[in-house]
């Protein structure tokens, strides 16, 4: 809770600030470990998978060679990892981003119905309006993802006491329902395949490719650039509405600033990878307990750490059930649905 | 109405009241039976080929007749009685649920319960390939152990309905998964088997599949209608209950169990049918207004849902649709229905 007052301007000379210079250090610390995480998880992403590779073809497959199946598949390896972390870095940073803005400690783009969203637009997209390039599949993913979130809060919001965690979660659930019934309707009659079916149901990281990742990568940097300018805002935001205006914020502004920055992350991440749920509730969550609840640290962590963890979980994806592979999306929901319990139980009864 | 009044003074207009209540009670419910059948005997016309009532007759008799024999006697007879029967457990389980917990969204299959039922069964099918009576039992067991894995993680002084249901949610997730993890490993499978996991489907329906279905409905659904009194009196609270002579820990054990185990049936048999025990309860309360046990008109409500989505699904698109993507496309708008009502009225969910 003291954590929130970092927003006030620094004042070096009391025992508090000097207790704040030592966790500064801390938390720097945190962020520089979860970096040495992700490159570990890249490391280890490239080299384990399905196949088994040999670790003279690794080296060689990365410095370029081609020749055998084995260098083939660490060739292939490489997009992906960086499409896992791209993904978890977004979808980490949206998470914290619409906790952040709703108060909630739910609100996750998954949970929330956002990443369904978009993945039912992008699929209505294909089927009716000849849509079929990667540049209009993000656009109309983040359409459907910003009308999805509009929504699911106008209908978590009505009535008494506002957005609460309960309405928030039942009407994003609702919504998810709806949705991807809808895209097994629209996809049941187009394709028989369960590989391409599965994708827009369950997100995953396996269709990886460099075009991929260069079209996403302009939205996920403008979502990400848009999200750190609100950082500090978010941090009067947590004190209540009436204070964050006391205190100078433009609420309404900051609201609609992060909202464009989260709904855009998770858009562009659906677009290139499906809907991925509950790395963007674990990961705040975890990184909370390092550094506290100041923005300004909090949404890199974050980014990184959400990095790690989907990386990580594709890797485990592909290890576990050899020769097939796992989707990430069934991963990281068996890892965050426990999470997700944890927090309810931890709630009071009053703030359901 | 008035014509009432004119033509039959009563000496206590409370009791004929009450009287007219339970007649037009009745009567909806009556309408509620013969829409099911129709649509019932619909389901073994409609088809390929069209078979008149006259044929689908001889065949249900066990007459031999050229053609509809296969088509009516092995195709499609098990397929309506499979939605006959699954729909029915789906509503009769769903709204004791609802009742018991007192909260329109605390169906099983919200709340996680088909999920665990639907994992064990894909499971048993696709991962150690037992047959069908074994996968029942399986299905019976995970969905009981789900059930009581919810309500020992929602207990904390006490369970609270809204906890309750958060927990279920993520409980549902983590099934949901697990269901996913089984399909994409038994990868060489066909789109509509895995849909019948996925969404719940009819397809593919045979007598050793429909069969136990039949039996556990046969036990476990007049089981259920015997507490119904006693389940009505306990939505009143624990201790008016047990003062009206209500014994409230045994009602809820047998209640929770038998509805349990209906839902297990039917999801071994049908796959998780999306929303019909949430969807059964809200209509069936709607057309047969309030004041009284829903057991029946529920149940009657859960299979014209399954029979006519099913109908629906499989006749007027294009494409054949397996049941629960209908179900799943009508349900939700309702769920986001309530929703908005619930928020508006300001109650409390």
């Amino acid at each position: 809770m003291t954590d929130t007052l970092t927003a006030a301007p620094p004042d070096a000379a009391t025992p508090a600030a000097r207790r704040r210079v030592g966790t500064r250090a801390y938390r720097l610390t945190a962020l520089v470990a979860a970096l040495g995480a992700l490159v570990l998880a890249g490391v280890l992403s490239v080299t384990f998978g399905a196949r088994e590779i040999a670790y003279a073809d690794l080296v060689a497959a990365l410095g370029g060679a081609q020749d055998n199946i084995s260098q083939a598949a660490v060739a292939q390896r490489v997009p992906r990892t960086f499409l896992a972390m791209l993904v978890g870095a977004a979808l980490g940073l949206a998470g914290a981003v619409m906790q952040g803005v709703t108060r909630n400690p739910l609100a996750d783009p998954g949970i929330l119905g956002v990443t369904s969203g978009s993945s039912l637009a992008v699929v209505v997209g294909i089927a009716f309006f000849g849509l079929s390039t990667s540049g209009g599949y993000i656009w109309v993913a983040i359409l459907g993802a910003a009308v999805a979130a509009a929504v699911v809060y106008a209908i978590g919001s009505m009535g008494r006491g506002g957005a609460t965690p309960l309405k928030l979660a039942l009407a994003g659930a609702a919504m998810s329902a709806a949705f991807s019934s809808l895209v097994s309707a629209i996809l049941l009659p187009r394709i028989q395949v369960m590989d391409s079916f599965r994708f827009w149901q369950i997100g995953g990281v396996g269709g990886a490719t460099p075009e991929k990742i260069t079209v996403a990568l302009p939205f996920l940097l403008g979502g990400t650039l848009l999200s750190f300018l609100v950082a500090r805002g978010l941090n009067s935001l947590a004190l209540g509405d009436d204070l964050a205006a006391g205190l100078g914020e433009r609420v309404a502004l900051t609201r609609a600033l992060a909202a464009v920055g989260a709904v855009t992350l998770c858009g562009a991440a659906t677009a290139v990878a499906g809907p991925i749920g509950f790395v963007g509730l674990v990961v705040p969550h975890a990184c909370r307990l390092v550094v506290g609840t100041d923005h300004r640290w909090l949404l890199p962590l974050s980014m990184l750490v959400g990095a790690v963890l989907l990386t990580l979980a594709d890797v485990v994806g592909r290890v576990v059930a050899r020769p097939a592979e796992v989707d990430v999306g069934i991963i990281t929901a068996l890892i965050g649905a426990p999470v997700f319990i944890i927090i309810v139980r931890r709630m009071r009864a009053r703030a359901l | 109405m008035s014509t009432a009044y004119a033509t039959r003074p009563s000496p206590s207009p409370l009791r004929a009241g009450r009287r007219r209540r339970v007649a037009s009670r009745r009567r909806a419910a009556a309408l509620l039976g013969v829409l099911v059948l129709t649509l019932f005997a619909l389901s073994l016309m409609v088809g390929q080929t069209f078979y008149g009532p006259g044929e689908v007759w001889r065949v249900v008799l066990g007459q031999d007749v050229p053609g509809a024999s296969f088509t009516v006697g092995t195709l499609r007879l098990p397929r309506a009685v499979l939605g006959l029967v699954a729909g029915a457990s789906l509503g009769i389980a769903g709204v004791t649920f609802q009742t018991m917990l007192r909260n329109p969204l605390a169906s099983p299959d919200i709340i996680g319960i088909s999920a665990g039922a639907s994992a064990a069964a894909v499971v048993g099918i696709v991962v150690l390939r037992v047959d069908e009576a074994l996968v029942s039992g399986m299905a019976i067991v995970a969905a009981l152990v789900t059930a009581l894995v919810i309500y020992l993680l929602a207990y904390r002084d006490g369970v609270l309905g809204t906890r309750l249901i958060l927990i279920g949610i993520g409980i549902a997730a983590m099934l949901d998964s697990v269901v996913a993890y089984v399909i994409v490993r038994a990868a060489a499978w066909d789109l509509q088997v895995a849909m019948r996991w996925l969404t719940g489907s009819l397809n593919g329906a045979t007598w050793g599949i429909v069969l136990p279905l039949v039996v556990a409905a046969a036990v476990l659904m007049p089981a259920l209608l015997a507490q119904s009194r006693q389940l009505d009196l306990l939505q009143h609270g624990d201790d008016t209950a047990s003062a009206l002579g209500v014994r409230v820990e045994r009602t809820r054990l047998t209640v929770i169990v038998a509805a349990v185990a209906l839902i297990a049936f039917a999801t071994a048999a049908a796959g998780p049918i999306a929303f019909v025990a949430f969807l059964a309860g809200p209509i069936a309360a709607r057309v047969v207004g309030a004041g009284g046990s829903l057991m029946i008109p529920a149940a009657l409500t859960g299979a014209l849902l399954v029979l006519a989505a099913d109908l629906a699904g499989q006749h007027l698109f294009g494409t054949r649709y397996p049941v629960g993507v209908i179900t799943g496309v009508l349900g939700a708008p309702y769920l986001v229905y309530l929703l908005i009502r619930t928020n508006r009225a300001g109650g409390s969910l």
